[in-house]
């Protein structure tokens, strides 16, 4: 399975990935429409993290065996059968925060517009490259094979 | 190789799913004596609080048992367990051979010995039986008041259901204060507060004694303290205590739960023990205990049904913890989040206004509990430092703050967590 890896030498903190996640969960997928109209009710599954000259963006692990699906009460978080990547069905999602309580990375956070749902990384649904390593442009996020 | 499950909930669905990820030729038979297909106990309080509808209940897909080629016998009672001839009889006299069994039947509901027990309108909150008769109880008759006994973690989501159900819920508990095992003094204070203000009746060292009847159903309950307080339903969520009946009768080792080794193994090397039944290895009290949780159970069941296909998964123990939400502001109790003593160390925040609080305790340089309340952003990175038991005598000062990142932990760790195993930087 493809997981996104990080090369914080490489990132210069510039935020690009969480725009261009949060355009690509969007219902329009245009930026302007995405930040004018939907940005109180989606929110970028990847995040920047920041202290001083050190950066890196962050997004679901992709942990081998995932404790957020361990931790899961509704079954909303799964493994997809066709892409692999732990995903959350937020159509099942009761907003309970079990999974953000058990992962250690803290990749997934409250989205607590309308139906409060655990918000995270899906890999963009088995696109090639998924959005925030497509926009990087500093190769500080790849997409790599990774045993 | 024929594996029998006894239970149907979080650990079977972890022992199903392991069992297939390394063997597709075991026959699995689970069986279960409710009637109903993997359904989430901890969504009865959503379902009973009308956020959810009785589909969303369903913890698995309808197609569960078809996809793992799992055969079900529900509405199916276990009687007793042979070790020696490797089989277990139902209660209708019909005997199953197993090669392996799990033991996965979670808890029992406490029933404090009160006289009219048995009155209509009073019930228990763990199954899903309980949870429909309430709603049936509640369509069916007129309720004023409803109250909870049980000021634990049970209590407090069947009273939060009951309040978004419109009801006017009083909630006793026998400890001074309401979730007294997870909680800390100062929590719990919060807590109580958002209750009240949302027109609980708190209770506390005081409890039920008796159950008044007219016409058959509960119409009052007499407290400790002598009062007498009216009210249409009683729900009794005080916990629940091992499920071991049937491993003590077989001569199994039992302590407070069935004992199991770091594979889920029970006394006996065919038979094991996961979820609430079990007596498994807690990590940071560094003891074998019961702690009846949702992730323990899958984990349990899943490193059970490794083992029995013969993938030994090393383990290195569960954490007790648990979250809940009291109208609207969300909790969470992580290790020995309320410990005190001189052998701990208590970092806390508090801004009661905003109801905010966070409580970390150190033992010597590691993390071993947190509190949180309000704010429970990226809280798992937490519960990693203390899975993990990383030293945090250099990044203490940054755990306090409101906007923890895993920039404030040791490289090391960052690295490590970041870059996941085999692929460190």
């Amino acid at each position: 399975m493809k997981r996104i890896v990080i090369h914080e030498e490489h990132c210069i903190g510039c935020r690009l990935c969480e725009v261009h996640c949060l355009v690509q969960h969007s219902c329009s997928r245009d930026i302007i429409k995405a930040f004018r109209a939907e940005r109180d009710t989606i929110m970028p599954r990847v995040l920047v993290e920041e202290n001083g000259p050190v950066s890196f963006a962050l997004q679901c692990r992709q942990c081998p065996e995932p404790s957020c699906i361990e931790a899961c009460i509704s079954g909303a978080m799964h493994r997809d059968e066709r892409t692999g990547a732990v995903v959350c069905d937020e159509t099942k999602c009761v907003g309970c925060w079990m999974c953000i309580m058990v992962c250690p990375s803290g990749s997934i956070r409250q989205n607590l517009a309308g139906t409060r749902i655990a918000s995270k990384c899906d890999l963009c649904y088995g696109a090639e490259i998924p959005a925030c390593v497509a926009h990087c442009p500093n190769e500080a996020l790849t997409y790599e094979e990774v045993p | 190789m024929r594996i029998v499950i006894i239970g149907n909930s979080a650990a079977a669905v972890g022992a199903i799913e392991a069992i297939r990820q390394y063997d597709q030729s075991a026959e699995i038979l689970v069986i279960s004596e409710e009637p109903h297909c993997i359904y989430s106990r901890p969504l009865l309080s959503h379902y009973l609080g009308g956020e959810i509808d009785k589909a969303r209940l369903a913890y698995r897909g309808s197609d569960f048992y078809a996809r793992h080629h799992a055969k079900p016998m529900l509405n199916t009672r276990i009687v007793a367990i042979s070790p020696a001839d490797h089989t277990v009889r139902t209660a209708s006299g019909q005997v199953l051979h197993y090669d392996k069994l799990l033991l996965a039947t979670g808890g029992v509901p406490i029933v404090p010995p009160i006289p009219g027990l048995e009155t209509a309108g009073v019930f228990t909150f763990t199954r899903l039986d309980e949870a429909l008769g309430i709603l049936h109880h509640l369509e069916s008759h007129p309720v004023q008041r409803a109250v909870v006994v049980g000021g634990g973690m049970i209590g407090i989501k069947a009273t939060d259901a009951l309040l978004k159900r419109g009801l006017p819920v009083s909630m006793v508990e026998l400890a001074p204060r309401i979730l007294s095992t997870a909680l800390d003094d100062t929590a719990s204070r919060l807590l109580t507060r958002l209750l009240q203000d949302h027109g609980v009746e708190v209770l506390t060292e005081n409890t039920v004694t008796a159950i008044h009847s007219q016409d058959g159903h509960i119409a009052a309950v007499e407290l400790r303290d002598g009062r007498s307080l009216p009210c249409q339903l009683l729900v009794l969520g005080i916990g629940v205590r091992p499920n071991a009946g049937l491993a003590q009768a077989a001569g199994l080792q039992v302590n407070r739960g069935v004992v199991v080794d770091g594979h889920m193994r029970t006394s006996d090397p065919d038979i094991y023990a996961a979820g609430d039944v079990a007596e498994a290895y807690d990590l940071v009290v560094d003891l074998n205990r019961t702690v009846a949780i949702w992730p323990n159970a899958y984990r349990q069941g899943a490193i059970a049904g490794a083992h029995m296909v013969g993938v030994p998964r090393a383990d290195e123990g569960g954490i007790a913890m648990n979250t809940v939400e009291v109208c609207g502001v969300p909790a969470m109790s992580i290790g020995q989040g309320n410990a005190e003593g001189p052998e701990y160390e208590v970092l806390t925040e508090l801004d009661a206004p905003r109801n905010l609080y966070k409580r970390l305790v150190l033992k010597g340089d590691r993390l071993v509990g947190v509190i949180l309340v309000g704010n429970i952003n990226r809280a798992g990175i937490y519960t990693g430092l203390i899975r993990n038991k990383i030293d945090v005598s250099a990044c203490r000062k940054n755990l306090l703050s409101e906007r923890l990142s895993l920039l404030s932990l040791p490289d090391q760790y960052r690295k490590h967590i970041v870059t996941g195993a085999g692929i460190e930087v």
